[in-house]
């Protein structure tokens, strides 16, 4: 790691004003981050830490229903706080790497890393989530722009993200063996105006939405109903784990099995 | 440099660190704990966890400014106050459940807090939480069997250290 200045906070306020300042760089969990900082392919001069910024943290349901997770929440505590609101979230959070990982690495740096084998971001995106930053609300449809990029702007901190509950949902993860990061992950969301698809891990996109999904289940919430659409395999990811033809068979077979599991 | 402060197996320390010290790299080299173990350096192995605050977590992945004021359990604050093994590393002991031992001191830690949040896990909810602590020498199933036994669960059915190739 080459040398930076960690700074911890101790209100919102303070983070923000900390982030302000040249080649500043939030610091949630680290679980990315600190690995990455190791492989000197990222270099800030300052760290902020939101670690430490209670306001960040815990799960709470809003007026409207909603399941509302602190930007800094890890995810076992959203494992453990949202499982009787929003099982298939607490599922998916209870999921992501190891349990040690699990009790440092946060939703917001998940989010606002986007790396495109996450799996928050289908859970954000399949919910019709809303991203709260310290400037304003984002929607889960804007925020993702691709891989490693989203709309947050520098020194933009995700306070807060809300998940509309669903009727029914669930998240399918292909892990890859040996990193446990998805290979395809898919979360099948079923609302009163509509079904939700997300699917991580298979594009060069990073993150995106089967339409054709969306309509088939929308009108028949069963895994027959998606029997007959493939995926093109243009944009899906290709490497030593797998063909772009394999990931795109893996989103329909993955899908079907989220809606399976929704019942 | 940065003065940091925290307590180690109940005794307040403190030294002088650099925003990049990991915890790891705080205990082992600052405070001489080095039963805390580096395997891998890039999360994957677990050797390095420790308690913070009563979690379970990767001290080499973990910024030792992080921990400003928390409370740190490593290995060496697991024996029980007579300086007798605990319940979990004599059932380690007794179970074979080490064979370098270069995993063992993250597998303790590893296995006391699923059992602080688990008492009697089912073998299945043992090897799910082990999933972030790699055994080179494939000792799993000994591993498994004396945090079973820890626990206070039988284990005669499972029988002797025979089973690796079950892995």
């Amino acid at each position: 790691m080459y040398a930076f200045e960690l700074v911890r906070p101790a209100t919102l306020d303070e983070a923000v004003t900390a982030l302000g300042t040249e080649e500043a760089q939030a610091l949630g969990g680290g679980q990315t981050l600190i690995p990455t900082l190791k492989q000197r392919l990222a270099a800030p001069a300052k760290l902020v830490c939101l670690g430490g910024l209670a306001e960040l943290k815990g799960v709470c349901i809003d007026d409207d229903g909603a399941v509302c997770v602190g930007g800094a929440t890890p995810h076992a505590v959203v494992a453990a706080e949202a499982a009787a609101h929003y099982p298939a979230l607490a599922a998916l959070a209870g999921n992501i790497g190891d349990p040690a990982v699990r009790n440092r690495g946060t939703i917001g740096g998940s989010l606002a890393n986007n790396d495109p084998s996450a799996c928050y971001p289908a859970a954000a995106l399949g919910s019709g989530a809303t991203i709260r930053t310290v400037n304003r609300d984002i929607a889960a449809d804007d925020f993702f722009q691709g891989m490693f990029t989203t709309a947050l702007e520098d020194g933009e901190i995700i306070t807060e993200v809300r998940f509309p509950v669903p009727e029914r949902a669930a998240y399918q993860k292909f892990e890859q063996p040996a990193s446990r990061f998805a290979l395809v992950g898919v979360f099948v969301a079923k609302y009163a105006d509509g079904v939700r698809v997300a699917v991580t891990g298979a594009s060069e996109g990073g993150v995106f939405r089967w339409a054709e999904a969306e309509a088939a289940l929308s009108a028949d919430f069963s895994a027959a109903a998606i029997a007959g659409l493939s995926l093109e395999a243009d944009m899906m990811i290709g490497d030593l784990h797998g063909s772009p033809e394999y990931r795109a068979h893996l989103v329909k077979v993955l899908t079907g099995r989220a809606v399976t599991a929704a019942g | 440099m940065t003065r940091v402060t925290m307590t180690v197996n109940g005794k307040a320390v403190s030294g002088e660190v650099e925003g990049r010290t990991l915890l790891s790299q705080f205990l082992r080299e600052g405070l001489g704990l080095t039963g805390t173990h580096i395997g891998c350096d890039t999360s994957q192995c677990g050797a390095c966890v420790v308690h913070v605050n009563g979690q379970d977590v990767k001290s080499c992945t973990t910024f030792a400014l992080e921990c400003e004021g928390a409370e740190i359990r490593t290995i060496e604050g697991m024996a029980n106050p007579d300086g007798s093994l605990s319940t979990i590393q004599q059932a380690f002991q007794d179970h074979h459940g080490l064979q370098c031992g270069f995993c063992t001191p993250g597998m303790v830690m590893t296995a006391s807090a699923l059992l602080a949040k688990s008492p009697t896990p089912s073998e299945a909810e043992i090897r799910h939480y082990l999933e972030g602590n790699i055994c080179r020498c494939t000792g799993y199933h000994n591993i498994v069997k004396a945090i079973l036994a820890a626990s206070g669960q039988d284990v005669s059915h499972l029988g002797h250290g025979d089973a690796v190739a079950a892995e």
